[in-house]
């Protein structure tokens, strides 16, 4: 006998309750720590930070562990919190080449001031699995050698110097920059509008269609002008006061992405730029971003758009990847008034198909008796 | 880090509900079009119902009976979990009677009792625009929007016509508001359409990941598209509800065994477990008062 299913409260109290036990696993082992988290999945941490388009890594850890370390849930636990938070201000434009620098290549200069900085590297590391990590063997300290006070020039700057890069562009005097978390976005959109969509974006997506650009997909002939990652102060202008004040220092990645040049009768020809921005350590994220960013701007260079890295309608709709799971994920949720409906038609229509074929049968016979 | 937050009444802070009524004004005052507003991060995934979410936060006052259904019942777990939601963070009165609630969330059904003037209706919406699987650009479709321009619409369903001999849209049928808006109802079977029409209830509709507002207030004309060679149909059903008896609802269709084995009973649960307290026995009821 058929009974109504009830209990859904009672089930999914259930499920909660095993899912923490799964999260918590087993309870022989020492619970992880937040401070583990930060300290030693701290690119993980800084994932989460940058696509949940919030700086805290206490907050990112926690959602990393509360997710049982899957990286969109995190960022869909933590982006939740965020938007519960009220916005008191607007900081002043950072300035990255002040920036307190722990890692800075550049690809198109064999040596340029400030010098070529390795810092934490994964790059020429060897990709062996490391059986000393299997247990716990102390680290050797780094080196360390005395901190350059003097800031490093961005490679940017060094080819505006002599105007054979675009510059920094402007925006018009009265412009306030645009915030896709309180409004809601209207294509086509302005650069400062893409550029916080692409910052937020999921690092995957951004990744493939970076990636499909080198292969050919709207290729805009890169070179790393530089990627460099370290700390820069955020300042916060005080109406009150009239003058800035710091909030503090933040890790951020930033790649400046040289690109094919660009010249017309009225403007000389020089190298085009794609730019990334991306909180904590994430080089992937910033020399993706970059790639789609330059790719995005197609328009604006009068370029003819071919491949879907260039269509920004479709890039940012598609790159939000905790609206993405969300309605993915949706379709495990029930369905079965619509799919009735479709049940419906289709057991409809067979009959139909099957009367006429019928009726073509029975046709035919007629005609071979006759 | 250690008072992580607390939450406002409906869990949205007084700005961001302000913000939403706004766009449910402008809405209400355009039958029909589609209102784009600032769609905040819920604690529920995209596509859940966020939309739905949002519009019920933004109107619910604290003297609100709150009524969720999905799929017709109030007992399919997502329904559940934003009823408990709206319990944990408005403490709101809830229920499952569809004629003592002044607000219902929905999800892909209109209940099938005749909502009454004062109730408000509001639906979860996946994807608000009508004309999306026709021209995925949202820079078109506004422009069409704009210009009137639904002949594409008409189109699609004289070739639905052409090759199955029927229009193969059986939910989310578009519809026409007050004359101008060519409006998605939200994934309701097309049975529910009719209801629209004219209905006392304000009807609300929120798409929280398109960033989408819009609404059919009450006693506005909806008129689901077709044409006059073939009228717009709803469905029937052979048998009545199998444990209601019910004629004339939607029906869900459940599988019994392996051996081909079905019932259909009412998708609105409420609707059906009314009936049965006023006596009221559908062929599987019947046979097991029989046996006992």
């Amino acid at each position: 006998m058929y009974v109504a299913v009830k209990g859904g409260e009672a089930a999914i109290a259930n499920a909660h309750q095993l899912l923490a036990d799964r999260r918590r696993g087993d309870r022989s082992l020492p619970a992880i720590s937040i401070d583990q988290i930060v300290a030693q999945l701290g690119l993980a941490v800084d994932r989460v930070m940058a696509e949940a388009s919030l700086y805290d890594r206490e907050l990112a850890a926690l959602a990393v562990r509360q997710a049982r370390g899957d990286m969109i849930e995190a960022i869909f636990i933590l982006r939740a919190y965020r938007t519960t938070l009220p916005r008191f201000g607007m900081s002043v434009p950072v300035d990255t080449a002040a920036m307190k620098i722990e890692r800075r290549v550049s690809a198109t200069y064999k040596d340029l001031p400030g010098g070529q900085l390795l810092g934490p590297t994964f790059d020429y590391t060897h990709r062996l699995l490391d059986p000393s990590l299997l247990t716990d063997e102390p680290v050797a300290e780094p080196l360390r050698r005395p901190v350059d006070e003097g800031s490093m020039m961005r490679v940017s700057d060094i080819l505006s110097g002599e105007g054979l890069i675009e510059g920094d562009g402007q925006m018009p005097q009265d412009h306030v920059p645009g915030d896709l978390t309180r409004e809601p976005l209207e294509f086509p959109l302005n650069r400062d509008l893409r550029l916080q969509a692409l910052a937020r974006g999921d690092e995957g997506f951004l990744l493939a269609l970076a990636y499909s650009t080198q292969r050919g997909y709207a290729r805009t002939h890169p070179f790393v002008g530089e990627v460099r990652i370290g700390t820069v102060e955020v300042e916060m202008d005080i109406p009150e006061l009239g003058f800035a004040v710091s909030l503090g220092r933040i890790q951020v990645t930033e790649c400046q992405m040289v690109n094919q040049f660009q010249g017309s009768t009225k403007t000389p020809p020089q190298f085009t730029r794609g730019y990334g921005l991306v909180f904590g350590q994430s080089e992937r994220k910033a020399m993706a971003m970059s790639l789609v960013d330059r790719a995005l701007r197609a328009k604006e260079f009068g370029e003819d758009i071919v491949a879907p890295a260039q269509d920004e309608e479709f890039v940012i709709s598609h790159s939000d990847n905790v609206q993405a799971t969300g309605f993915v994920e949706h379709l495990k949720l029930p369905h079965y008034v619509d799919f009735q409906a479709e049940l419906d038609l289709v057991r409809r229509m067979r009959a139909e198909y099957e009367t006429r074929a019928e009726a073509e049968k029975t046709g035919t016979m007629r005609e071979a008796a006759e | 880090m250690a008072d992580l937050a607390t939450y406002n009444f409906a869990y949205l802070d007084e700005q961001t509900k302000r913000m939403i009524r706004r766009a449910i004004l402008k809405a209400i005052s355009i039958p029909g079009y589609q209102v784009p507003f600032a769609s905040r991060e819920m604690p529920m995934p995209y596509g859940w119902g966020t939309g739905g979410v949002q519009v019920t936060a933004a109107i619910l006052g604290p003297n609100d009976v709150l009524k969720v259904i999905d799929q017709g019942a109030d007992d399919t777990t997502n329904a559940v979990s934003i009823r408990a939601f709206f319990q944990k963070v408005a403490n709101v009165a809830v229920t499952t009677k569809t004629r003592e609630a002044t607000i219902i969330q929905t999800r892909h059904r209109i209940p099938e009792e005749t909502l009454s003037a004062g109730q408000t209706l509001v639906y979860q919406v996946p994807i608000p625009e009508p004309l999306r699987f026709l021209e995925p650009r949202e820079t078109e479709t506004r422009k069409m929007h704009a210009l009137e321009e639904y002949g594409l619409m008409h189109v699609k369903l004289y070739e639905d016509i052409a090759r199955n001999g029927h229009i193969a849209t059986t939910y989310a049928y578009p519809v026409k508001v007050e004359g101008r808006y060519v409006m998605d109802p939200s994934p309701t079977p097309k049975f529910d359409n009719p209801k629209m029409h004219r209905s006392e209830a304000l009807q609300l509709f929120g798409a929280g990941r398109e960033k989408r507002i819009y609404a059919v207030p009450p006693y506005t004309d909806v008129v689901s598209l077709d044409f006059e060679d073939h009228p717009f149909e709803i469905q029937h059903f052979d048998k009545p509800c199998a444990l209601c008896g019910a004629e004339h609802v939607y029906l869900d269709e459940v599988v019994l065994d392996d051996k081909g084995g079905r019932m259909f009973v009412c998708s609105d649960t409420d609707h059906c477990e009314d009936r049965r307290e006023h006596g009221h026995a559908g062929e599987m009821l019947a046979r097991q008062e029989a046996a006992e």
